[in-house]
């Protein structure tokens, strides 16, 4: 079934490319403008390059390219037609088993909209309370996983199987409009699904997109937090940078100032727990370190994450220099006075 | 037996005696599988003066005795085979001696683990033992009795390695010290430089004597405590990891588990290595040793260490492992039972295959969770099944398995830990003739009238 | 032997592995039947053991299987500490088991006393109804009426007993000097049911709570506040399932608000006081700082922890009824003698209580341990009392 969906990217616009910022511009690799297109081009003949196995999958490329011709995902279909593990075998055999859907998931029913889905993260279950998320239906669990992780393994062979049914599912569901909790299910429904021709017979609403237009519902109950924050862009929400205005916009409604640091914006360092599964463990410290380190010499009192897997993987070294980490969802029960939930 | 009951009530009071069906009921077993045995009498003695009274009433009058601490062996070792009378030692529950300087503290028999650990916590927080993850209840007496592993077996040995000192009742009624504590106030030594006598007591299932008391060494209780997990989809690469990780010498724990289910954790070998530090620094350092012992894999891509959620760690950094403990109810039925044999390290890839066969044959899920012994001189490898105690058929079903897993480590070479009696019986049917024999010497000296837990490491 | 109906009961799930004895942190046995008795059969993994053995057929009907039944005071420790998925069911399988005992005609006289006092008389002394509002002679306290604030539900301990009436006395006093208003049931007044339910009489609860449901709702009552946990509990959590809605506070709630909105004036007091959280406040209903915020109020006042303290507490042994039944009685490992122990060890003068069965029992186990010289018991109603007296 997969091998119907092919990537639509552009051969030629990437050869005319007048920057390669996709390569120059990344964080990991040290390339040079004429590097840069001497390997670009070997990806796209199909020839092996060093990218293919140093690439740390943070996706930050996809963002980089100015013609949204999707550089990252030609890697990783480079990586799977060459065969090369980007990460450990078992590391990635691990992760597929994860989403690996056993016939066993529960029944689909059509819900009462709107819907969110919180992917497959149960944990956050408990989250979707109060006034901000009132009369929301759940969806959660395996039969609704993104999968888009599998693209940190050079799988994209996994996500064209299992993202249909995904779809599927979700459409059972009776789902016209649904609210992604988690930045990467909202990045498969609006990048990664349409740059492989997988049609997606519904509207995938941002959390933040959600939460803003709350806020504004409720603004006579907002009081400003005055809080200095620093924000942890994730690696997926590169593949949508067009909806990270409603970060600031949320932050400006609920009176946080985002501190001015190095490691933000274009220039965000991912969370690096990936990282350490490809097979960098020293790595993925250095960055964790220079990251948070790099928030506390911003000032900032609370570290604000878009992503919950972001969340997991540096909470602990957050709180160590002082920080409070805390999800964007929680930030705004904060601002209209309710009890976050702090993991 | 009529004036039993009268005279272990004048031992030991009336309140602490019984041979109601109640407690005959639940003293005939253990939470594993094996069939109950009811005692005639369950009694709670609180002083070794009061044990000693009673095995001097059981010597005269040819009454088996069996000691009981928390019975969680699972393998029914704390059954009274032949009924008699069931020593319940965990009202001797006394903490006696700390020895800072010396690292080590004197106990009575029935001090939990739970209790020792949380007394050092809060009155000698730089000393800790060599906790087991059995649940709290155990003993520490009666895990080290068995042979039990713990935290710091991979760095020190079996449990009972790290005895100091005991004081045994002898299945005449003598109250015997044993190591230095035989000739000095100091406990510091179960044998050396002495004649080591303590090899009569440890792992005979109490057979040879009743420990009521017994030294155990502590060690440096570290300020932080850190874990990292290597996986690889290989077992005939475990050994090999195994050995490159110990060598490191600076590990604290190293544990290799895998289990079917949940899916994420199928067919993938979670080495699980432990440090232990007073600073970050010396964290990072020893996790770097780790790293650095196994990075060939990581760059031939067949292994790699997973990161750890913040609901990952705390499970497997909690002390004791409460998650092992909750195996149980993985059929929703109340019961698992392990077959943990020690086996040479070589010889993980072969029981793994062989165990999964087993498992597969049975239809029932299992669960491997080993530890390493002695910085890699063998491991405990502990093949889990769950069952359900209302499903006869299940139950059945695992035990026939777990006997076959008791042959499978005999035939590799191995050793079963804390057998059951009918590895018992295998294990003395495959071992040297004159160790055999000498065994047989040894309880038939020490415990002539045969009351001590009879039915176990029976020669004859 | 009849077989029940095990369907639901899931007794089997145990694996007794022990947790269920101790606290937290392992520092000591936590379950008061197995404290006191120390026989594995008193722990709850041994007594759930043994009432599936029962219900099976395996063993039969004893007075020793009784006296294990009943010795669990529904303490909730065992909930708080195992580790398995069932645990919040543990206490429930309990008192089902024990309304199978009811069912079969099979309990001990003793419970069956206490019952059927409940049952004829309202309390479970058997003492006359028109006894209950004795206490209120010479204490300036009305009768409910629809206009009130709030129905100060008694109950029948504070009702009948001598040491425990002196709590109602001082949180009526207190009550008396804020512009809150408020009445009592007085010989209207019946049992709140929650020991009943514990008991496993689910028809007597089921009769006791409807009756009290309906009084409530034809007075008007809106919002109860109640002297004991044990009445807080079975009001604010199953009073709702009969169709019982009320808002419903324990006394420490209401004074503490009145403490922090400053209606209330304390004067210094210099002591040294411990304070015991009640099962049916801590474990069962996660109120564990209110008191202790209170307590800290009073300037002067050193609010020592006992080790075992909040989810950790270590029940007086009260529990189920055994604040008549003492059935934990008769030992030096008798619960309430231990924690008062436990208490004096802190250095503490004063062992703080908010609950009339934790005071009774506490008081009992004073003079077994001939301690009276040394510590005193007190309701958190009377220290405060106390305080606003200066």
């Amino acid at each position: 079934m997969c091998f119907i969906f092919r990537l639509s990217f552009d051969a030629d616009t990437c050869l005319a490319c007048p920057s390669f910022d996709c390569l120059v511009k990344c964080q990991y690799l040290d390339l040079g403008f004429a590097e840069a297109r001497r390997e670009i081009r070997k990806i796209i003949s199909g020839e092996d390059s060093p990218v293919l196995h140093s690439c740390k999958t943070c996706y930050a490329c996809e963002e980089y390219c100015r013609y949204g011709n999707h550089p990252f995902y030609l890697i990783v279909e480079r990586q799977e037609e060459k065969q090369i593990l980007p990460a450990p075998r078992p590391i990635i055999k691990r992760w597929i088993q994860t989403g690996e859907l056993t016939g066993k998931e529960p029944e689909i029913k059509p819900v009462k909209e709107p819907v969110i889905s919180l992917c497959f993260f149960p944990q956050l279950v408990p989250l979707i309370q109060g006034k901000l998320f009132e009369g929301l239906s759940i969806i959660c669990g395996r039969h609704v996983f993104c999968n888009v992780v599998y693209l940190h393994f050079g799988k994209p062979s996994v996500i064209k199987e299992r993202v249909p049914v995904i779809i599927e599912n979700i459409v059972k569901y009776g789902v016209k409009e649904l609210i992604c909790f988690h930045d990467e299910c909202y990045g498969l429904f609006k990048s990664l699904a349409p740059a492989y021709g997988i049609k997606v017979p519904f509207k995938p609403i941002h959390l933040f997109e959600y939460l803003y237009n709350k806020l504004r519902e409720y603004e006579k109950m907002i009081k400003p937090l005055n809080f200095k924050v620093a924000y942890q862009r994730n690696c997926s929400t590169r593949l949508t940078p067009d909806k990270e205005h409603f970060v600031d916009d949320i932050f400006e409604l609920i009176g946080v100032k985002r501190v001015e640091r190095k490691y933000d914006r274009e220039n965000a360092l991912c969370c690096a727990g990936i990282i350490k599964e490809l097979g960098y463990p020293e790595l993925s410290e250095e960055l964790q370190r220079k990251n948070v380190e790099d928030m506390k010499k911003a000032d900032a009192e609370y570290v604000v994450f878009n992503c919950p897997a972001c969340y997991f993987t540096l909470a602990e070294k957050v709180k160590r220099l002082g920080m409070k980490p805390i999800l964007m969802s929680e930030l705004c029960k904060l601002a209209i006075g309710e009890k976050p939930v702090l993991f | 037996m009529s004036g039993i009951y009268e005279a272990l009530a004048k031992i030991v009071g009336e309140k602490y005696v019984s041979n109601r069906m109640e407690e005959k009921y639940f003293y005939s077993r253990d939470q594993g599988l094996t069939e109950p045995c009811k005692p005639d009498y369950i009694v709670l003695p609180k002083t070794v003066d009061e044990v000693q009274a009673i095995v001097k009433l059981a010597c005269k009058e040819k009454i088996p005795i069996v000691v009981r601490g928390a019975g969680l062996a699972l393998t029914g070792l704390v059954r009274p085979l032949k009924g008699g009378i069931v020593l319940d030692l965990k009202r001797m529950d006394k903490i006696l001696e700390v020895n800072e300087k010396s690292r080590y503290a004197i106990i009575e028999a029935g001090v939990t683990t739970g209790k020792l650990k949380a007394y050092l916590e809060h009155y000698h927080p730089s000393l800790r033992f060599s906790i087991p993850d059995a649940p709290p209840s155990a003993t520490v007496a009666g895990n080290v009795v068995i042979h039990g592993q713990g935290r710091l077996t991979q760095q020190y040995g079996f449990n009972s390695d790290m005895v100091c000192g005991l004081e045994v009742v002898l299945p005449c009624g003598d109250v015997c010290r044993i190591g230095s504590c035989s000739i000095s106030p100091y406990w510091f030594s179960k044998g050396p430089p002495l004649p080591d006598l303590s090899g009569l007591f440890l792992g005979w299932f109490g057979t040879t004597g009743i420990i009521t008391k017994i030294g155990i060494k502590l060690y440096p209780n570290k300020k932080i405590r850190d874990v990292e997990i290597f996986v690889t989809d290989d077992e005939n690469l475990v050994p090999d990891i195994i050995a490159r990780i110990t060598y490191t010498e600076i590990v604290e724990d190293v544990n290799v588990w895998t289990q079917p289910y949940p899916l994420i954790y199928r067919g993938i070998h979670h080495i699980t290595a432990y440090v232990t530090g007073d600073s970050e620094e010396e964290i990072e350092f020893k996790k770097k040793m780790v790293i650095d012992s196994v990075r060939d894999y990581i760059k031939r891509k067949e292994g790699g260490f997973i990161f750890l959620t913040p609901d990952i760690k705390p499970v497997l950094l909690e002390m004791p492992q409460s998650s092992l403990t909750r195996f149980a109810d993985v059929k929703r039925g109340g019961g698992f039972q392990y077959a943990g044999p020690i086996i040479p390290i070589e010889k993980y890839p072969e029981a793994y295959r062989r165990m999964v066969e087993v498992a597969e044959k049975y239809k029932t899920t299992w669960a491997i969770a080993s530890r390493v012994i002695g910085r890699g001189h063998c491991m405990m490898f502990g093949f889990s099944f769950p069952f359900s105690r209302i499903d006869p058929s299940d139950m059945e079903r695992v035990k026939k398995a777990l006997h076959e897993c008791d042959l499978i480590a005999l035939e590799l070479g191995g050793v079963p830990w804390k057998a059951e009696i009918p590895a018992q019986q295998e294990i003395l049917k495959r071992m040297d003739q004159n160790t055999r024999k000498l065994i047989g010497q040894i309880k038939k000296l020490l415990d002539p009238y045969g009351i001590m837990n009879p039915g176990n490491w029976e020669v004859d | 032997m009849k077989k029940a109906n095990l369907s639901s009961l899931q007794l089997y799930r145990c694996f007794a592995c022990g947790y269920c004895k101790f606290t937290s942190d392992f520092v000591d046995y936590n379950c008061p039947s197995y404290k006191r008795f120390r026989f594995e059969t008193y722990f709850t993994g041994g007594r759930l053991w043994l009432m599936y053995a029962w219900l099976n057929g395996e063993i039969s009907w004893s007075e020793n299987l009784a006296n294990i039944i009943y010795t669990c005071t529904t303490c909730k420790n065992c909930v708080e500490h195992c580790p398995m998925g069932f645990n919040q069911d543990i206490v429930n399988w309990i008192t089902s088991v024990r309304g199978e005992v009811i069912e079969r005609g099979l309990a001990p006289p003793n419970i069956r006393d206490f019952l059927e006092n409940i049952r004829k008389h309202g309390n479970p002394w058997g003492k006359p109804k028109d006894g209950r509002e004795a206490w209120t002679k010479n204490v300036s306290v009305r009768k409910f009426k629809p206009a009130d604030d709030y129905l100060l539900y008694v109950g029948c301990l504070a009702s009948y007993d001598n040491r425990a009436q002196e709590i109602a006395k001082s949180l009526v006093e207190i009550l008396n000097d804020t512009d809150i208003s408020f009445g009592i049931l007085g010989n209207e007044e019946n049992c709140d049911g929650n020991e009943v339910f514990m008991l496993g009489e689910k028809g007597l609860y089921q009769l006791l709570a409807e009756q009290n449901i309906k009084k409530f709702k034809e007075l008007n009552v809106k919002r109860i506040i109640t002297l004991s946990p044990h009445s807080y509990n079975i009001m604010r959590n199953e009073y709702p399932k009969l169709g019982g809605t009320f808002e419903v506070l324990h006394y420490t709630q209401l004074l503490h608000d009145l403490i922090k909105s400053g209606k209330i004036k304390l004067s210094k007091t210099e002591v040294k006081v411990t304070y015991h959280d009640p099962c049916f406040l801590g474990r069962y209903n996660w109120i564990y700082e209110t008191p202790r915020e209170i307590l800290r109020s009073i300037p002067g006042l050193e609010l020592l922890e006992m080790r075992r303290n909040r989810g950790n507490s270590f029940c007086c042994g009260g529990g189920s009824g055994n604040f008549i039944m003492d059935l934990l009685g008769g030992s030096e490992d008798s619960p309430n003698r231990v924690r008062v122990r436990e208490a004096y060890e802190t250095g503490a003068k004063v062992l703080a209580v908010a609950c009339p069965g934790c005071m009774v029992m506490f008081e009992s186990a004073l003079k077994d341990e001939e301690m009276e010289e040394k510590l005193v018991v007190r309701d958190i109603s009377e220290i405060i009392r106390d305080s606003c007296r200066k």
